[in-house]
């Protein structure tokens, strides 16, 4: 065959490579779709699940699994920043820092279920903070802060060995120049993986059965004491996440509407990581433009 | 291309009592790591005058000019010995707040390098740092900064443009305003018109005729002819090593090394 017939015929695999690829995930897409979307309702949205009969809603695993994910962020973002610039900006390359970089590669790579157990064993065992947010909360920084550190660090590096030294001539000391340059140009990747992250939590169902629990005790959305056992913020009660549903509905439900909440349920967190990915690409370029064009 | 004796040179003496020095060098050595870049320079750079480094590349000119306003300690494995005064303080040693210093000694850089921000902002953005906040003061910084650098009628109705969005020549000479908006005492460049057109150069040293009146100015070049328009003095380097310097015109007519003599008339480089 001739390099321009190869180069036709090659042209085409690729194509077709990635056009199963494109069908396999509309395809999947498309299904939990077709079958969740006609279950979805403000109702189901908005009210209690239920255990033994038809009719049960979301409204308490919507609420826990974003109460969750903002306590993971709250916790995991500013861990993640501190790593980030220290490894991207003042960390020399010694074998400490070797060590650190090949506990976050492995650290990201453990199964969330490991991370799960983990968690059970130090934060709810150990620490006596019982199945709760705080747990699972935790649980989930450890499972997000390797990549997110990551994130952080790649961002960073991004940015010009130029940019630094212009900062620095000025007289601008190296922190200042971090913070006032170097962070400032990497914000809309640093915010992206931020995002990303969020979907990736917010997904989550292995790491957190065994440490926010599979429980979703009523909740009184007036009392907003973080001490009472009622309020939706008091991070030291259970709380079964949209994920942790999905799955607990398709291994023990008994209701009788089961395969339709969790159908339901299904395409609601669908659509959640969804809107997380568009909202990451969206808010991604807005910054970057304007960040960039004054 | 043959090799030439680093003991074979000259500097020529400039009397302290007749000329001001912004800046000299006493026996300045570079090393990475165990390589060393630079042997030993020692010159004196005259107030208000432009001072040309010349050379072929790898001469270590540029090396020697980062160490000026210790550039180079932002390098892993690299030290600087010898002395570097200014003022009379020597500015490499250990108790010098090289921040401080940077203030006063000013740097442009080969590629130009503007912050991701607004052109208002590039040139504002470190005086507001150091504590001026008034816009008054900001504006008039940032018009008179501009015209310095010959940039001001191009870009006088876009100033919250961003600096990225400028041509090549216009960011190096947005580069230029940021540096002098500062006012330092020194301006170093490193090449500063080496990635620009021959419109853009030539502005940019004109740009650097004017700027001669208020700042001393030491310049690496690639281009003699650059050097030979624009500088009092020349100092040539070879291998690491300042070989000869002297008032630019003798330089470039009447050498006394032989290295020199045959870089400028470009048998080598």
């Amino acid at each position: 065959m001739s390099a321009k017939s190869i180069d036709k015929f090659m042209t085409g695999v690729l194509y077709a490579v990635a056009g199963i690829i494109v069908l396999l995930l509309a395809g999947l897409l498309g299904y939990i779709l077709f079958q969740g979307l006609p279950h979805v309702s403000w109702h189901f949205l908005t009210s209690p699940a239920k255990s033994f009969e038809a009719g049960g809603g979301i409204g308490i695993q919507l609420f826990n699994s974003f109460y969750l994910l903002l306590l993971s962020m709250v916790i995991s973002v500013p861990l993640a920043l501190g790593a980030g610039i220290y490894l991207a900006e003042y960390a020399r390359d010694n074998w400490l820092t070797d060590v650190i970089r090949t506990a976050i590669e492995i650290l990201s790579s453990l199964p969330s279920v490991v991370v799960g157990l983990f968690g059970f064993l130090v934060f709810v065992l150990q620490f006596g903070f019982g199945f709760s947010i705080l747990s699972g909360a935790l649980a989930l920084t450890m499972f997000n802060l390797p990549l997110l550190t990551r994130n952080v660090e790649d961002s960073l590096r991004q940015v010009g060995f130029a940019q630094r030294e212009a900062g620095l001539a000025l007289g601008l000391s190296r922190w200042e120049t971090v913070i006032h340059v170097v962070i400032p140009e990497a914000l809309p990747g640093i915010l992206t993986g931020m995002i990303l992250g969020a979907g990736r939590v917010f997904g989550e169902a292995a790491a957190l059965i065994y440490t926010a629990g599979q429980s979703a005790p009523a909740l009184n959305f007036a009392d907003w004491n973080p001490l009472d056992i009622a309020s939706p913020l008091n991070p030291f009660r259970p709380a079964e996440t949209l994920a942790v549903h999905i799955w607990k509905i398709n291994s023990e439900g008994i209701q009788p509407d089961a395969a339709a909440v969790s159908a339901g349920a299904s395409a609601v967190l669908i659509i959640a990581v969804l809107a997380f990915n568009v909202l990451a690409r969206w808010g991604g370029n807005r910054l970057y433009k304007r960040m960039t064009a004054g | 291309m043959q090799n030439y004796s680093l003991d074979d040179r000259y500097i020529k003496d400039l009397d302290p009592a007749k000329h001001e020095f912004a800046i000299t060098t006493n026996d300045v050595k570079v090393f990475y790591g165990d390589n060393e870049a630079v042997h030993g320079v020692s010159l004196p750079f005259e107030r208000y005058k432009i001072t040309a480094l010349i050379g072929a590349s790898g001469s270590g000119k540029s090396t020697f000019l980062r160490s000026l306003n210790r550039m180079n300690d932002n390098i892993e494995g690299s030290r600087v010995t010898g002395e570097i005064m200014y003022r009379g303080l020597d500015i490499n040693s250990n108790n010098i707040d090289v921040y401080e210093m940077r203030k006063h000694i000013g740097m442009v850089f080969q590629r130009p390098n503007p912050f991701a921000k607004s052109i208002y902002d590039n040139i504002t953005f470190a005086p507001k740092r150091f504590g001026e906040k008034r816009k008054e003061v900001l504006d008039e910084m940032v018009e008179t900064s501009l015209k310095q650098a010959a940039l001001w009628d191009q870009v006088k109705d876009n100033l919250n443009q961003s600096g990225l969005a400028l041509s090549g020549g216009q960011q190096q000479r947005l580069c230029i305003a940021r540096a002098i908006a500062m006012k330092p005492d020194v301006l170093l460049m490193d090449e500063p018109a080496s990635a620009l057109d021959p419109i853009s150069t030539s502005t940019i040293e004109d740009t650097m005729m004017q700027l001669k009146d208020k700042y001393t100015i030491i310049i690496v070049t690639h281009n003699m002819q650059q050097a030979a328009r624009i500088s009092d003095y020349t100092a040539f380097f070879y291998s690491g090593q300042a070989i000869e310097f002297d008032e630019t015109r003798k330089i470039f007519t009447r050498p006394k090394i032989k290295a020199t003599d045959d870089y400028v008339s470009g048998h080598f480089g």
